[in-house]
C-alpha cells in the first residue's frame, strides 16, 4: 500500500514537472482526409521553423464539423462547405485551402487509365442502379472502339462520412434529376447499390481487388495506387482528363467574395478544360473561440501556409489557393474573429 | 464469519476503512447507472422521433436524417450467430481434449497457448483481418465457396475478402479461448465416481464424454456458449475492419454489412447533425442492452449449473 | 457383437482425433497471427520507430515515439485510477460484504460489466468528459480504460483476498490488531502475489484497447505530456495508418502491432508462470 502511494506520488510529479516542461503551445484540428497529407506536410515544416506544434487529424469531414462546433478542437476542416446560414447559427467562419477534384475509376480487363469516357447521365444512371452492365447502350455510345465486356457492375462507395462524398453526390445531384430526387447529396447518403469501403482507401482496394467496378477517390489516391481514371464530360461537353490544371480551371471562375460564407462549391463549373467533380477544402473556426491565443496560432499558420506553402501544394497534387482571394480571406479573419471586442488577428 | 460483524471496537479508522471500501464498491453500482443514463439521456432525441419503429426500420439516411437500427442489428447478431456456430463445436473439442484426451504433458502448453488466442488485442485481429486473412480467402476461398455452394443463397456474395461470413469468422477465432475454458473448467467438475461408473460398464471415452460428461455440464457449456455470445457481440475493432461497413441487409453472407460496434467506430466522428448523433447513440444503448441481457442470462445458467466460476468464500 | 464393437472404437478414435484437431484450429490461428506480426513488424523495428515523431506522408523515416509515450501515459494513468478503486471495492466484497444482498448484486454487476462493449464506454466517456470539458485529452482516455480495467480488478482482488484463511484474520484480530490494520498488513500481504498478477493482467488487456479511446484520448502527431491534451497511442496510430494510402504507414502500424503485442504476450505469459507456481502450491 505504502509503495503504491510512493508510486502514485513519483507519478503525479513526473506528469506535473512535464506539464511545465512541455508547455509549448499546442494547436488542435481535425476534420477532412482529402488535406492531411498537405496539412501535415505543412504542420512539419511550420512546426521545423517555428516551433509551434499543429496537430491535425484526419477523421472526415463530418467530424471536423462536429468537433469545432463542440469546441472540442481550435479549427475544424471540411471538403464540404457549411452553409451561410448555419455558420451564422454556429457562430463560424470557414475559408479555403486547397483545391482539389473527385476521380471515378474503373477496373475492367483492358480498359486504360483515360480511356474510359463517361457522361452525367451515365455516371448517375451507373451510381443509381439503372445502368447494371459496362456494355449498356449509354456507356457503349460514348466509348466506340473500347471493348466492354458483358458483365454486372460493381459500384464502390464510401461507407463512412466523407466530404468526397460531398463533393461527388453534390455533382451528381447536379446533372441528374432521378439523383436529386431519390438520393440526394450529403457527407453520407443512403446509396441506391454498391459496396462500401470505409475511406479513399478502402474504396481504392476494393475497385483494384474487384473486378468490373466503378469506384470514386480523390485525384491523389487515384494517382497513389495507379488506377484506371475514367474521363469525365464537363458543363461545356468536353472530355477532360482529372488534372490540377482541370481543377484550377474549375475554380477559376468562382466568385469567392460574393457568395455568403464562402461557401463556394466547385461541382460542375464553365470552362473549357474545367473538371467537373471539383471541390475546396476548407478551414472552420469559432467567431469567439474558447481560446484566443491558440486561434490566433491557428492563423498565423494558414498565413503562413497561404504564402509560403504554395510549392509544397503543388508537389502534393494540391492546387494552391490564389493571392486575391486569400486576401480577403484574411480580411475577413481580421474583422470577424473577435476576443473581448478585440480581433484577433493582425497582420 | 466472527470477523466482519464481531469486532466493535469502535475504532474510527475502521470504520473509515470499511466506508471507503464500500464507496467503491457502491462506484460500480452508480457507474453501470451512469453509463444506462447517459446513453438514454444521450439518444432521448432519436428515441423521441424514432419510437419502437427505431428497431424494425431498415433505412439509414444520413441526408434525410431518417435512421433504423435494423442493419446494424442484424449484423451484429448474424455475424456473432456465425461466430457461435463456428466456435462452439471446436470449443467443445478443445475442452474435451484438455481435459479427457491430452497426454499430461502437452495439457498445460496447448491450454496455455488456445488462451493466448485471447490476449492478442482485437485491434491486431482486425489489421491481420484486413491485410492477410481477407486477401487470402477473398483468393482462394470464396470464388471455390460461391461456386461450390452457391445453390445456398447464404453463400453467395461478392468475393471480397471482407463481409459477414469472415467477421464472424474472425470473431470464432477470437471468442474460442473464452468459451473453451469455461467449458474445460466445467468439464472438470464432472464427479469422477460418474465417469468411473461409465467405464466401469464398458464404455468408450467418447461414448462416457458423450453420454456422462456433457449432459451433465449441460448448462453449464449453455452458460458458456452464451458468454461467448456476449462477447462476440460487442466486439468492435476487428469487426470493423473485416465486415465491409455497409448499411444494408443482405442475406448472402459474403456481402458486406455492418454491426453496430462498427457503425458507431465508422460514423461516431463523423455524425454532423444531432439526430444522426442520437441515432448512433441509441445503437449504443440497443447494444448495451443486449449484451446486458445475454449476459445475465450465462450468468444465471452457469450459477444454476454446479460449477462456479468465483467459487469460494462465504456463501 | 464384435462388429458392434469396432463401430463403437471407430467412433471413439474419430471423435478423440476431431478434438485433438479442434485444439490445433486455434494453435493454427495463434501462430498464423503470431507470425505475421513478426514477419511484418520487425522490419519496423528501427532506432527511429522509438524515438522519433512521425513524419509528414512522403517524407522518409520517422518513428511513432510519441504513441509509445502516449500508451504508456495513458495506461498507467488508468492503472492510477482504476487499480485502488478496484482493490478497495474488491476488499470490500471479500473482506464485509461477503454473502450479502448487496456484494452479490455488485459481483454480478462486474461481471455484466466485464464484458460490457468496451466502444459503448467510449462513448460514455465522450459524453461525460469530454464534450463537457471542451477537449479530447489523455485523462478521459485513461477513465476510460480505468472503466474497463476496473471489475477485473475488483473480482480478480475479491478472489485473492478470499484465498487468505480466515484462521489467519482471525489470529491477527485475536492479538488485538483493528480490522483496518488486518486487512491492510495481514490480509493483502497474503493476497499480495495473486493480485499483482491479475492487475498485470488488467492492464495488459486494456493496454491493448483502442475502441474506448477514439472518441476520448484522440490522436497526436506531437509529444504529449499533459494530461489534458490528446494523444497518441499505438493502438488508434494503427487504426488510422492501417486505413490509410501510404506504403510506410502500413509498415508502421505492423510495427506498432508488433510491439503491443510482444507486450501483451510477454505480460500475460509472466502472469501465468506467476499464477501456476501459486495454484500448484495452493489448490
Amino acid at each position: 500500500m505504502k509503495k503504491y502511494l510512493n508510486i502514485l506520488i513519483v507519478l503525479t510529479v513526473c506528469f506535473g514537472g512535464a506539464s511545465i516542461a512541455f508547455a509549448a503551445g499546442l494547436i488542435n484540428g481535425a476534420g477532412a482526409t482529402f488535406p492531411y497529407p498537405l496539412y501535415a506536410k505543412w504542420a512539419y515544416e511550420y512546426n521545423k521553423k517555428t516551433g509551434a506544434k499543429m496537430n491535425y487529424q484526419s477523421i472526415g469531414s463530418g467530424g471536423g464539423i462536429k468537433q469545432i462546433k463542440a469546441k472540442t478542437v481550435d479549427f475544424g476542416a471540411s471538403d464540404a462547405p457549411l452553409t451561410a446560414k448555419d455558420l451564422d447559427d454556429s457562430g463560424l467562419i470557414q475559408f479555403p485551402m486547397a483545391v482539389g477534384g473527385v476521380v471515378p475509376v474503373v477496373n475492367i480487363a483492358g480498359v486504360k487509365s483515360g480511356q474510359m469516357k463517361l457522361s452525367a447521365e451515365a455516371l448517375s444512371d451507373v451510381y443509381l442502379g439503372k445502368i447494371k452492365k459496362w456494355n449498356d447502350v449509354k456507356i457503349a455510345s460514348l466509348n466506340p472502339g473500347v471493348t466492354l465486356p458483358d458483365d454486372s457492375i460493381t459500384v464502390v462507395h464510401r461507407s463512412d462520412g466523407s466530404g468526397t462524398t460531398w463533393i461527388f453526390t453534390n455533382y451528381l445531384d447536379k446533372v441528374s434529376k432521378g439523383w436529386h430526387e431519390k438520393v440526394g447529396f450529403g457527407t453520407a447518403v443512403d446509396w441506391p447499390t454498391g459496396v462500401g469501403g470505409k475511406g479513399n482507401e478502402g474504396v481504392a482496394t476494393y475497385v483494384k481487388r474487384i473486378k468490373n467496378t466503378i469506384g470514386y477517390v480523390e485525384y491523389a489516391y487515384a494517382i497513389q495506387n495507379k488506377l484506371a481514371h475514367a474521363r469525365m464530360e464537363n458543363k461545356e461537353k468536353n472530355f477532360v482528363e482529372p488534372s490540377m490544371e482541370g481543377f484550377m480551371a474549375a475554380a477559376a471562375n468562382a466568385d469567392w467574395k460574393g457568395t455568403p460564407g464562402f461557401a463556394v462549391v466547385l461541382t460542375d463549373q464553365g470552362g473549357k478544360n474545367a473538371w467537373p467533380i471539383a471541390g475546396a477544402t476548407f478551414i472552420i473556426v469559432q467567431k469567439a473561440p474558447a481560446s484566443c491565443a491558440n486561434t490566433k496560432e491557428v492563423f498565423g499558420f494558414f498565413d503562413w501556409a497561404y504564402r509560403d506553402g504554395v510549392d509544397m501544394a503543388k508537389s502534393l497534387d494540391y492546387v494552391p489557393i490564389p493571392q486575391p482571394v486569400y486576401t480577403v480571406m484574411e480580411d475577413a479573419w481580421a474583422k470577424e474573429v473577435k476576443c473581448g471586442g478585440q480581433g484577433v488577428w493582425k497582420r | 464469519m466472527p470477523i466482519s460483524d464481531g469486532h466493535k471496537s469502535g475504532h474510527a479508522a475502521d470504520a473509515a476503512f470499511k466506508g471507503v471500501s464500500f464507496f467503491f464498491a457502491f462506484a460500480v453500482m452508480a457507474l453501470l447507472s451512469a453509463i444506462i443514463f447517459v446513453l438514454i439521456k444521450e439518444s432521448w432525441l432519436s428515441i423521441g422521433k424514432f419510437g419502437l419503429g427505431f428497431l424494425v426500420s431498415s433505412t439509414w439516411d444520413p441526408v434525410q436524417g431518417v435512421f433504423g437500427a435494423l442493419p446494424a442489428v442484424w449484423g451484429t447478431v448474424v455475424s456473432s450467430v456465425i461466430a457461435i456456430i463456428i466456435a462452439v463445436p471446436i470449443s467443445l473439442g478443445n475442452a474435451i481434449f484438455l481435459t479427457e484426451t491430452a497426454p499430461k504433458g502437452i495439457k498445460g502448453p496447448i491450454g496455455a497457448a488456445i488462451e493466448l488466442l485471447a490476449s492478442i488485442p482485437s485491434i491486431i485481429y482486425g489489421m491481420w483481418g484486413l491485410f492477410v486473412f481477407a486477401p487470402f480467402i477473398a483468393e482462394n476461398v470464396e470464388p471455390f465457396m460461391i461456386e461450390r455452394l452457391g445453390f445456398i443463397p447464404l453463400f453467395r456474395g461478392a468475393p471480397l475478402g471482407v463481409g459477414m461470413l469472415p467477421a464472424g469468422f474472425i470473431l470464432a477465432i477470437m471468442i474460442i479461448p473464452f468459451i473453451s475454458s469455461v467449458a474445460r473448467d466445467v468439464f472438470l467438475m464432472v464427479p469422477p465416481i460418474l465417469k468411473e461408473s461409465g467405464y466401469a460398464v464398458g464404455a468408450t471415452k467418447w461414448e462416457v464424454i458423450w453420454k456422462v460428461v456433457i449432459p451433465f455440464a449441460k448448462s453449464g457449456i449453455m452458460g458458456a456458449v452464451i458468454l461467448g455470445l456476449g462477447r462476440a457481440l460487442g466486439e468492435t475493432m476487428a469487426v470493423t475492419f473485416i465486415i465491409g461497413n455497409s448499411q444494408r441487409i443482405s442475406l448472402e453472407l459474403l456481402n458486406p454489412g455492418t454491426s453496430i460496434s462498427a457503425a458507431l467506430a465508422n460514423e461516431f466522428t463523423e455524425a454532423v447533425e444531432d439526430i444522426y448523433l442520437s441515432s448512433l447513440v441509441e445503437l449504443g444503448l440497443i447494444l448495451f442492452v443486449i449484451t446486458f441481457v445475454v449476459l445475465a442470462a450465462a450468468k444465471l445458467m452457469i450459477a444454476r449449473s454446479s460449477y462456479r466460476p468465483y467459487s469460494g468464500g462465504a456463501r | 457383437m464384435s462388429l458392434h464393437y469396432a463401430r463403437r472404437r471407430a467412433v471413439n478414435s474419430i471423435a478423440l482425433a476431431a478434438s485433438l484437431l479442434s485444439a490445433c484450429f486455434g494453435i493454427f490461428f495463434l501462430v498464423w497471427i503470431l507470425k505475421d506480426v513478426f514477419r511484418f513488424g520487425l522490419p519496423a523495428m528501427t532506432v527511429a520507430f522509438f524515438t522519433e515523431l512521425p513524419s509528414p506522408p512522403g517524407v522518409e523515416g520517422g518513428g511513432l515515439a510519441n504513441a509509445i509515450t502516449g500508451t504508456v501515459l495513458i495506461t498507467a494513468l488508468a492503472t492510477v485510477i482504476g487499480v485502488p478503486a478496484g482493490i478497495l471495492a474488491g476488499t470490500y466484497l471479500s473482506e464485509y460484504g461477503r454473502a450479502s444482498r448487496f456484494a452479490s448484486i455488485v459481483r454480478f454487476l462486474c461481471d455484466i460489466l466485464v464484458s460490457a462493449p468496451s466502444i459503448v464506454v467510449g462513448v460514455f466517456v465522450y459524453a461525460l468528459l469530454v464534450r463537457p470539458f471542451g477537449g479530447f485529452s489523455a485523462v478521459a482516455g485513461a477513465v476510460a480504460l480505468a472503466i474497463i480495467m476496473l471489475p477485473v480488478v475488483i473480482r480478480t482482488a475479491e478472489e485473492m483476498l478470499k484465498l487468505v484463511p480466515d484462521s489467519t484474520r482471525e489470529a491477527a484480530l485475536a492479538l488485538g490488531a483493528p480490522h483496518w490494520k488486518v486487512t491492510v498488513f495481514v490480509v493483502y500481504r497474503g493476497a499480495m502475489r495473486g493480485i499483482t498478477t491479475g492487475v498485470m493482467l488488467a492492464v495488459a488487456r486494456v493496454s491493448g484497447e483502442t475502441a474506448p479511446l477514439l472518441f476520448t484520448s484522440f490522436n497526436n502527431a506531437f509529444w504529449n505530456f499533459k494530461p489534458g491534451e490528446p494523444t497518441a497511442t499505438l493502438t488508434v496510430t494503427i487504426f488510422n495508418y492501417a486505413m490509410g494510402p501510404y506504403e510506410d504507414w502500413h509498415g508502421k502500424a505492423w510495427g506498432a502491432a508488433f510491439l503491443i503485442t510482444a507486450l501483451v504476450l510477454i505480460v500475460t505469459l509472466t502472469a501465468r508462470f506467476l499464477t501456476m507456481r501459486r495454484v500448484n502450491g495452493n489448490e
